[in-house]
């Protein structure tokens, strides 16, 4: 208990691949030093296109308690709409970080105490080749602009680790696009 | 080489490190992703093995059993209700002496349904002459796993490898994924004292009478009870021959721990609280608390269930003011079996402790870290007013 935890909840759709972005933050978390790395998806009945989270936790030491975060410091969302329907921001603390796949500015967003910062991962994963609506590794470019854990290097030789034989190039491109492209709003 | 996968990943990475030759099994959430992970390997050659789908769980380890008694190292894994149409066939397995190997990715028993975690699918199949083994995290799944081949083969009595649904199975996190050299140094390849072959037919564990009588060559063969009881000595050396397994293991690998229990913050605490599964580690973090509020506490995890290691937790427990067993499983209308089992090991112990049962996380019920706090706190500081019955946490009435 006695030790720092980095916890981070992702928004998605199932079928969306949040837990494949969590999985190559989570590699690429441990690569940078992180030798505690704990991901969990919520446990259930997943169906395709229903709101899904998956919990990621990382420290520096290895972590024992597995479950479900309550509390977390930010929450990735990979599609806005999913603000509609589920509250993203529920235990988030103050100042706490929600990083948003949109095609608005920070400030579009009503958060108290939050920080806000967006992208237009669609539009930039397109650009990148990316198939229409692939933005599970666009986003990660966001998070590492937003919360500057982890160096987009490893995160890059992350992402195609991952993306062996699938457009390893494209989905990094997408990442590293993002990662440019991310605009962090005021407290 | 470390990666970071699910508990599954671990499991079937440890099947195939362990050369497995055939793996019977049925999908059963949350165990599915293992045998799926396990069809991969093979169907891409990365494996060599059989493996061979059936329309049930009792057929999987019909399928296994016929294997194994041909000498091929076997490999099935189930969960809850799974387990459960396997019981005939568990029965079966440990009579015949064959060392199969299962992973047992515990789930809650319907009816009705669940498909969350708890304990009560392993336990209830305790007294099936069943090596049970439990798994506190991936690297505890992928190492009991191919230590699980060893000693299965070694006392020739099959295996249980338990690991905590979805908690461990879908949860991901680093673990050490040994060399295909080290392991094949580790484990050799299973030579069976006796196998049917195409060549030699035989019929095997016919019918016995319930007296000894002369066998076909004229000696005095063994009767049922004989049987019986050589599996019971069999199961009662296995307790010193997991320890030899783990030294091997730690010769080769460079890691392990105690074979019996492994414990947190135990060495000066008045109060242990005790467990199987990855409840031990959450319960690492609730001993922390407690130690900052100058309460004598720590925890063990309880590696090896069956056969129960009792002088180990006479050693472990023995003198303690407390001892407090926390359990995902419950022999109805008496008490946690872990409990009732403890409790008979410390009876003739020199300094018998105060001794106080938890039932919690039953049908994945989530197990909140002040809930757990709070029980032990408050057996800890008022150890002699708590009654005997099991105590209830997170029940919502």
């Amino acid at each position: 208990m006695n030790q720092d935890i980095i916890k981070i909840r992702w928004h998605g759709r199932g079928g969306q691949g949040a837990i494949t972005a969590a999985k190559i933050v989570a590699n690429a978390a441990f690569v940078s030093g992180f030798s505690g790395v704990v991901m969990a998806p919520t446990f259930g009945t997943e169906r395709r296109g229903a709101p899904v989270l998956t919990s990621l936790q990382i420290s520096r030491q290895k972590i024992y308690d597995l479950s479900p975060i309550t509390q977390p410091d930010m929450v990735v969302v990979l599609d806005h709409l999913i603000i509609e329907e589920v509250d993203v921001t529920a235990g988030l603390k103050s100042g706490g970080l929600v990083i948003i796949n949109s095609t608005e500015k920070p400030e579009f967003f009503d958060f108290k105490n939050m920080t806000v910062a967006t992208a237009d991962v669609t539009h930039i994963a397109a650009n990148a080749g990316l198939p229409r609506g692939i933005v599970n590794t666009g986003i990660i470019g966001a998070f590492a602009k937003a919360s500057g854990l982890i160096g987009m290097d490893i995160l890059t030789r992350a992402i195609e680790d991952e993306f062996t034989g699938k457009h390893p190039e494209k989905n990094s491109l997408a990442a590293r696009a993002t990662y440019e492209k991310t605009l962090v709003g005021g407290k | 080489m470390h990666i970071i996968e699910s508990g599954n990943v671990a499991a079937a990475s440890g099947v195939k490190l362990a050369r497995v030759q055939v793996i019977a099994a049925y999908p059963i959430t949350p165990q599915t992703p293992l045998t799926e992970r396990l069809s991969e390997f093979v169907d891409s050659g990365e494996m060599d093995a059989e493996y061979i789908p059936v329309e049930s769980e009792h057929s999987a380890l019909a399928v296994c059993i016929a294997a194994a008694s041909t000498g091929a190292r076997a490999f099935t894994a189930t969960s809850a209700n799974g387990l459960l149409y396997m019981n005939e066939q568990l029965h079966w397995a440990a009579g015949a002496r064959l060392p199969i190997v299962m992973c047992v990715v515990n789930r809650g028993i319907g009816a009705p349904w669940t498909v969350w975690n708890d304990h009560q699918d392993a336990i209830s199949q305790r007294d099936t002459g069943w090596i049970q083994l439990y798994c506190a995290d991936h690297q505890q799944i992928i190492d009991t796993v191919l230590k699980a081949f060893y000693l299965a083969e070694t006392v020739s009595v099959p295996v249980m490898v338990c690991y905590d649904g979805y908690i461990l199975s879908h949860t991901y996190m680093p673990f050490d994924v040994p060399d295909q050299a080290a392991v094949d140094k580790f484990l050799p390849p299973f030579t069976p004292a006796y196998a049917l072959t195409p060549g030699q037919p035989a019929n095997l564990n016919t019918v016995t009478l319930p007296d000894i009588r002369p066998d076909v060559r004229g000696n005095m063969a063994p009767g049922y009870m004989e049987i019986r009881q050589n599996l019971h000595a069999d199961m009662r050396d296995a307790i010193d021959v997991l320890a030899d397994v783990n030294k091997k293991f730690e010769t080769v690998f460079g890691r392990n721990g105690d074979p019996y229990i492994e414990s947190y913050q135990c060495e000066d605490a008045e109060f242990v609280a005790i467990c199987l599964g990855s409840l031990s580690y959450h319960l690492r973090d609730v001993v922390d608390i407690l130690r900052s509020q100058n309460i004598s506490v720590g925890v063990m995890g309880l590696r090896l269930y069956r056969p129960f290691p009792d002088q180990a937790i006479i050693d472990a427990l023995s003198g303690r003011k407390g001892v407090i067993v926390f359990e995902k499983a419950l022999s109805y209308g008496n008490q946690g079996a872990l409990y009732g089992d403890i409790k008979a090991a410390l009876y003739p112990a020199a300094a018998r402790p105060v001794i106080h049962n938890y039932i919690l996380g039953l049908g994945g019920r989530e197990i909140k870290t002040d809930q757990l706090v709070e029980a032990l706190k408050n057996s800890c500081t008022q150890a002699d007013a708590i009654g005997d019955a099991p105590q209830w946490i997170g029940l919502k009435l």
